[in-house]
């Protein structure tokens, strides 16, 4: 079988629309993700250990177990407990609670690398417990996080083509769709490889260049 | 839970087909890590630029897409893989790709000074790499590794989407056939949970192995997932 450029002109502009899908999903769910990734490393450093204990166990269980389980069961098995999501929705919360678990884990890693006498130079200064945060402590942070949380969405998204298990329109939901009506997998299939690896190279540069812009910002005095 | 013991064989034979698929796909991805990892530093510029295509290729384009391209598009040029094979394959040359860069990483942090010695004192090059810069890499490396393996096994659940009838896959057809049934997607979540704490922990048996006596450093960070 020849590789037909003319065809595969043609299925080019559906599928660059159906990355959008693609790109969107990612955006949402890596925002939802940084910001449930910091409620979930504050649940699990709760001097309350009845919070603690059990969210570690709870992070722990989802780190250990795969992503495409995990929307199943949430497309599946949540609408017999009253929670109906549909598909887009259901691949959304999915990943967004997966990388969370994730993203705690960088947060927990860079706030370990603040060394201690921050906080208390800080606070010998007069400031008030958010100001340390977000003027001393979170700063020094970013260099740990960014790099961390960069590559992170970017495995999320490679991770996005799984949502087509439930019938999520995206990239390779529709690329397989294309080669079911047609009768051609190749060009359909291919052209999506292709976007990945264009769109995976062009995420780890900028990651690279925003780092580099973070690394310098924590260095300055 | 009737559901879950009225279908306990097919379950047992589906956890059966994940350690299996894993097994084959992590011999092939840490083989595959290894020769890439050290091609990376090899002399002819053709082998180093072939370890470079092949890590960046392998590592950009998502697992799920590599498998639908095995599986869906290899047929069409005329090589015809069973479910299984593309599986392993697949994964395979995935995390082939990612342990690559450990392997890669792990030679580099030898100090040049050690290779520079080895020749000094008269070693060949063979014997420098195995005597030499090999025992000081392999603590660097195996924690890196052993989360992949972690990963990959987690992995195995993609290969679901080309009909390889393992844990997620029957997950999801006992769901289609028999209804939704949280007590067998509670056995797949446990029986992954089992299988990837057995990798960490065989990992980490290794890693206090070949740990280097004297030296804290060596071994790295610990914790799993993507750590690479």
């Amino acid at each position: 079988m020849e590789f037909d450029w003319a065809f595969a002109w043609s299925v080019l502009p559906e599928l660059l629309r159906a990355s959008q899908a693609t790109i969107f999903i990612t955006v949402a769910a890596f925002a939802c993700a940084s910001v449930g990734g910091l409620a979930v490393l504050a649940l699990r450093s709760s001097r309350r250990r009845i919070v603690a204990v059990p969210t570690a166990w709870i992070v722990d269980f989802i780190r250990s177990t795969p992503l495409l389980l995990q929307v199943f069961f949430v497309y599946y098995i949540l609408p017999g407990y009253g929670l109906t999501l549909g598909p887009v929705q259901a691949g959304i919360a999915t990943l967004a609670v997966h990388y969370s678990c994730y993203m705690s884990e960088a947060y927990r890693s860079a706030l370990a690398a603040v060394p201690h006498g921050q906080w208390e130079a800080a606070q010998a200064l007069g400031l008030k417990r958010m100001q340390v945060l977000r003027k001393v402590i979170w700063p020094q942070m970013c260099p740990v996080v960014v790099p961390v949380g960069g590559s992170l969405m970017i495995y999320m998204f490679k991770d996005t083509p799984v949502l087509a298990a439930v019938t999520v329109r995206e990239v390779l939901q529709t690329a397989s769709r294309i080669g079911a009506d047609n009768f051609r997998y190749l060009e359909p299939v291919t052209i999506v490889g292709v976007l990945f690896l264009a769109m995976s190279l062009l995420a780890a540069w900028a990651t690279r260049r925003l780092e580099r812009r973070f690394a310098f910002a924590a260095r300055k005095p | 839970m009737t559901q879950l013991w009225d279908t306990r064989w097919v379950l047992l034979a589906a956890t059966g087909a994940t350690a299996r698929i894993f097994l084959y796909s992590a011999v092939l991805a840490l083989a595959l890590s290894f020769v890439a990892g050290v091609a990376r530093s090899a002399s002819p510029r053709w082998v180093r630029w072939a370890a470079l295509v092949y890590g960046e290729l392998f590592r950009g384009v998502s697992l799920v897409v590599q498998l639908f391209w095995l599986f869906f598009v290899l047929p069409l040029l005329g090589v015809t893989l069973s479910p299984q094979s593309a599986a392993i394959l697949g994964l395979g040359l995935c995390f082939g790709a990612y342990g690559a860069e450990s392997v890669r990483v792990a030679l580099a942090a030898v100090p040049a000074g050690q290779l520079q010695a080895a020749q000094a004192l008269g070693l060949s090059r063979r014997q420098a790499f195995f005597k030499v810069e090999l025992p000081q890499a392999l603590p660097v490396m195996l924690p890196p590794l052993g989360n992949l393996m972690v990963m990959a096994l987690k992995a195995t659940s993609v290969t679901a989407m080309i009909t390889v009838p393992e844990l997620t896959f029957t997950a999801n057809a006992l769901t289609a056939n028999l209804g939704a049934s949280a007590a067998v997607f509670a056995y797949v979540g446990l029986a992954y949970y089992a299988m990837a704490k057995l990798v960490l922990w065989i990992s980490r048996g290794l890693e206090r192995r070949v740990r280097i006596v004297g030296r804290s450093d060596a071994g790295g960070q610990g914790g799993q997932g993507h750590g690479i």
